[in-house]
């Protein structure tokens, strides 16, 4: 096994990226996932990539749109508001069928709100972030180390599916050190993509890569194919973690930070003897609807935990067809609820059902 | 340790200024009266000396830190009290400057009263377990930015190499020869290897001169 180093979430992003090929990074700075952009700064010189300071998200992501189209693995970052001005480009990537990696490391909101962690993105990312019909795969990583993976995940799956992936972080999950392993990343090459405009040679016809589509008939077949492939993703690449869920009463849903929050007051419930698991999602889009179903054969009440007003509750409740009540455990604005905060809410709804 | 009036912490962001600052500060308040913590930072809005006010307080130390530090506003700001660390020469001070060169501009600012005064230590906090950090040549390649950035040349090196609470004391052990390397290609001298207080005992023959750290309390 290669050696530990250890990395903001940040920086991980940043080295994953690297690994997993993308040669190409665009993007402005803005707190708190400027340590990407700082890594990527001082090492894609060295390594021959390119690092490019846009004037704007907006140019960014328009860069990743040229440089995607060319078939190469290309990545941006940014966070809430950025990745708003980013809002056209991601719809105009999907239109296209171009696969790239968005990474948003979230603040609190809305407007040019703070800059203190939040989950408050998640309804922008799942539906996908700009207009028309179309999703992003959407990565909730819990540690820096799964940073790391699910950033090697996400150009990988983006490249299989044509697709954009996102890798929906928070402002700790950012800023938190621990130890990764970056050598011991496996990546698979990307795969071939005859529809790359990378010059015919003469050899082939001219490939276009473009979202204007004037025909309504042909649009809408394009729509229908591209909710094919959807299907597809839905049944093959659904991720979720597990913890005590078999014999729980009560089931905790939460992603990122919440979860390892969540994980804690689970521990802390257990040992009161309150029957409580959670489930934590790590694909948002497609959301794991399955684990949920099934954990509402047997448990009689779910708890949302979330850094937002109340959002993946909805998928929550949608997943479990309402058979059962979710309660919000929530924290907005850039807190984050403690442990404490967690167990009160796991002993309040265990009263409600007892 | 014996600490000259300002001792400047310098490094790599992430290398573990703060929470240096923060124990050397309660070191130092135990050995002399007059004395301040000076948070510098322009970079990084998380994870700030301000975190410990409240030890501060208990021990009578002085904050120096922008009102901004730790807060919602995103804003790269100096203390409002920064002219007392040079102006005021019974004030002993730790100074917690931010990470690389782009931090060690703000220092910058005192530079001339600290090199006329002469009476400073600036050590280069290092940790070979960064990634941009991983040997003695890419460094020295930080330290160098960092006095270009600030005008003042570093007097020594601080061996801070962990892997946060993942860290064993072979990793320690193991870090010397690279803080070593460091030392002898910068011609400075090792002043301290650090490590935090679950490691101290056993480390403490092995390792001299040895500095106990008691970490900051982490937000989550």
């Amino acid at each position: 096994m290669a050696d530990k180093i250890l990395m903001k979430g940040n920086e991980a992003i940043a080295a994953a990226a690297i690994k997993a090929g993308c040669m190409h990074y665009f993007g402005y700075p803005i707190t708190p996932q400027t340590e990407i952009a700082a890594y990527m700064a001082k090492v894609m010189p060295k390594i021959g990539g390119t690092f490019l300071q846009a004037e704007s998200e907006i140019a960014a992501i328009n860069m990743v749109y040229g440089v995607a189209s060319a078939g190469k693995r290309v990545m941006t970052s940014s966070s809430s508001p950025g990745v708003s001005l980013k809002g056209e480009g991601l719809s105009y990537l999907a239109g296209s069928d171009l696969p790239a990696l968005i990474v948003n490391v979230q603040r609190g909101g809305p407007g040019l709100g703070g800059i203190q962690p939040s989950q408050s993105d998640y309804f922008q990312a799942t539906r996908g972030g700009g207009h028309g019909d179309y999703h992003m795969i959407v990565l909730a990583p819990a540690s820096v180390q799964e940073m790391a993976e699910l950033t090697v995940k996400g150009f990988e799956l983006a490249d299989t599916y044509r697709m954009t992936a996102m890798i929906l972080a928070d402002g700790t999950m950012g800023q938190m050190m621990e130890p990764v392993s970056i050598d011991d990343l496996k990546v698979n090459p990307a795969p071939e993509k005859p529809w790359a405009t990378t010059g015919t040679q003469l050899s082939r016809e001219h490939n276009i890569v473009n979202s204007l589509s004037l025909v309504p008939e042909e649009l809408e077949q394009l729509n229908f194919k591209r909710y094919e492939r959807y299907q597809v993703i839905e049944e093959n690449e659904t991720r979720y973690e597990e913890y005590k869920v078999d014999d729980a009463d009560i089931v905790i849903a939460a992603f990122g930070i919440a979860a390892r929050v969540s994980k804690n007051a689970v521990d802390e419930a257990r040992k009161l003897g309150i029957k409580v698991g959670l489930i934590r999602p790590i694909t948002l889009w497609p959301f794991p609807k399955a684990p949920f179903k099934k954990a509402a054969e047997h448990a009689k009440a779910f708890i949302s935990v979330e850094l937002n007003m109340g959002q993946m509750i909805e998928d929550v409740q949608l997943a479990i067809e309402s058979k059962r009540p979710v309660t919000l455990c929530n924290r907005a604005g850039g807190m984050i609820p403690d442990p404490d905060q967690v167990l009160s809410a796991i002993k309040e709804v265990n009263g409600g059902i007892a | 340790m014996n600490y000259k009036r300002l001792t400047i912490l310098c490094g790599h962001y992430g290398s573990g200024k703060t929470n240096i600052a923060v124990n050397m500060a309660l070191d130092l308040r135990s050995q002399r009266d007059n004395v301040a913590i000076a948070d510098l930072d322009i970079v990084n809005p998380y994870f700030r000396s301000k975190d410990s006010e409240e030890t501060f307080k208990e021990h009578g130390i002085r904050l120096i830190c922008s009102d901004f530090a730790s807060s919602n506003v995103d804003l790269p700001s100096m203390p409002a009290d920064l002219y007392a660390i040079t102006d005021d020469n019974s004030l002993s001070v730790i100074m917690d400057i931010g990470g690389d060169d782009r931090g060690a501009y703000a220092l910058g600012r005192l530079r001339d009263a600290i090199l006329n005064e002469n009476d400073y230590e600036m050590l280069m906090v290092v940790n070979k377990f960064r990634p941009l950090t991983p040997d003695a040549p890419s460094t020295i390649e930080v330290m160098r930015e960092i006095e270009a950035a600030c005008g003042i040349p570093f007097t020594g090196i601080i061996n801070n190499s962990n892997l946060a609470g993942e860290t064993t004391a072979e990793d320690v052990l193991g870090s010397v020869r690279y803080a070593g390397e460091v030392a002898r290609l910068s011609n400075l001298p090792l002043v301290l290897t650090t490590v935090e207080d679950r490691l101290f005992d056993e480390l403490k023959e092995k390792i001299s001169p040895l500095f106990c750290l008691k970490l900051q309390k982490r937000p989550v």
